[in-house]
């Protein structure tokens, strides 16, 4: 791992970036063919033909308790099967994926499991939506090419756009690499205090970077770590691989720590991490996908507003 | 009291590259995470973290001086970092409840 990112690998993080932004449910499609109980396997076959699709869920009272793809259909052709009811022919292990999660959840799932598509439910447990990488890539490129616009917007007009990015970086950290964890944070505070940034929201900003730096490379698998500064706000996203936190309001939880002895050895591991950041912090977000990583949003303001 | 003054309780100085200004107080703990929480502006660490770790969370807290006890030697990377940060480094044979005592009545003198 170099100390400076290269410029090649900005730009890959920064397509990675463009994600943390979306929400699955910005991006699946919403019109969905779904079938219940007692369709035959013939009426999903029909469906699928005319719709041009290869996945049909089944749902009981807008639930999911199972999902048809073309293998099953294929299956169900070779042993005439297809006038059964879909019942006993369905999966009905179905990985669902929440509508509120980032989309860099969805993309960790398709790279984890093999299925093609994932039915999208909302808090209710109820059918929303599909997903399927078709949407992932049109969502980046549609995402790319509104920044697009921004920038060419804002070349033209170089005075508007009060909040226009001053320091934008990204950085990738990896697991267990304690030697250049707190980059991101000392570049950060650089930055801060050659705007003459008043000290105390120095401190705030770095300690919040800080304590995020040092999660991702304390107990996740590695991910990304974005510091955006504008003249409003500083704003830091952590984003990691995994394995995402169980109980999130525990890790809130001051003393809680997950920490093994090695982390504890290296002087982290009290329990305060995520406690210290948001407690810094004037907005503060956190969501985790268990397999599907954790996204920690900070925000501090640079002007001396709210004390705190 | 000033900074250089912990020398006068048989600490060593292992970086002397800091502007020497007046200790408000002093910190002692080893969980980097209650540094940063509760360390104030001014104060000196004492800590037996020996680590890189210790002197960013030193520099982000706002400490003048790190004491690091048991005599734990600093190695050239943990040093070089303070000097770029202004921090100044002792180590000291004292564990760290001693250490805490010594500069804690050296302050109130």
């Amino acid at each position: 791992m170099s100390d400076v990112p290269l410029p090649l690998d900005q730009s890959a993080l920064r397509i990675q970036e463009l994600a943390y932004g979306l929400k699955v449910r910005d991006v699946m499609t919403r019109k969905i063919f779904a079938v219940t109980r007692t369709c035959t396997m013939r009426d999903v076959q029909t469906i699928m033909k005319n719709n041009g699709i290869s996945g049909v869920p089944v749902v009981d009272d807008a639930h999911v308790v199972g999902i048809i793809s073309m293998n099953d259909i294929m299956n169900a052709f070779v042993n005439g099967h297809m006038d059964d009811g879909v019942a006993r022919h369905m999966v009905t292990d179905v990985q669902t994926l929440s509508d509120e999660v980032p989309l860099t959840f969805a993309m960790s799932a398709f790279s984890k499991y093999s299925f093609r598509r994932f039915p999208v439910v909302n808090q209710k447990n109820e059918l929303v939506g599909i997903i399927t990488p078709r949407n992932i890539n049109l969502a980046l490129i549609r995402e790319l090419s509104r920044q697009l616009d921004e920038l060419e917007d804002n070349s033209g007009h170089p005075e508007q756009g009060g909040s226009k990015p001053v320091f934008h970086q990204i950085y990738r950290l990896t697991r267990y690499d304690f030697e250049h964890a707190g980059r991101a944070s000392a570049e950060l505070k650089k930055q801060l205090k050659a705007r003459g940034i008043p000290p105390k929201v120095i401190r705030r900003a770095a300690i919040a970077s800080y304590e995020l730096e040092i999660n991702v490379v304390a107990h996740s698998h590695g991910g990304t770590f974005a510091v955006l500064v504008d003249d409003e706000r500083v704003r830091i996203t952590a984003n990691d691989f995994g394995p995402g936190i169980p109980d999130v309001d525990a890790a809130m939880t001051e003393g809680f720590s997950t920490a093994n002895d090695w982390i504890r050895s290296q002087g982290f591991g009290a329990g305060m991490g995520l406690p210290n950041a948001k407690r810094v912090s004037d907005e503060f977000e956190i969501q985790s996908g268990i397999e599907m990583g954790t996204m920690v949003k900070a925000i501090v303001y640079l002007k001396q507003g709210e004390q705190r | 009291m000033k900074i250089s003054e912990l020398e006068s309780l048989g600490f060593t100085c292992l970086q002397d590259q800091f502007e020497d200004i007046d200790l408000v107080g002093g910190y002692t703990s080893d969980l980097l995470s209650d540094v940063m929480a509760n360390l104030k502006e001014g104060q000196v660490l004492i800590t037996i973290q020996a680590h890189k770790n210790t002197i960013a969370v030193a520099s982000l807290s706002g400490a003048s001086a790190v004491v690091f006890c048991h005599g734990r030697p600093a190695a050239d990377d943990v040093l070089d970092a303070a000097a770029a940060e202004g921090i100044a480094v002792f180590n000291t044979p004292d564990n760290q409840f001693d250490a805490t005592v010594k500069v804690s009545r050296a302050l109130r003198a």
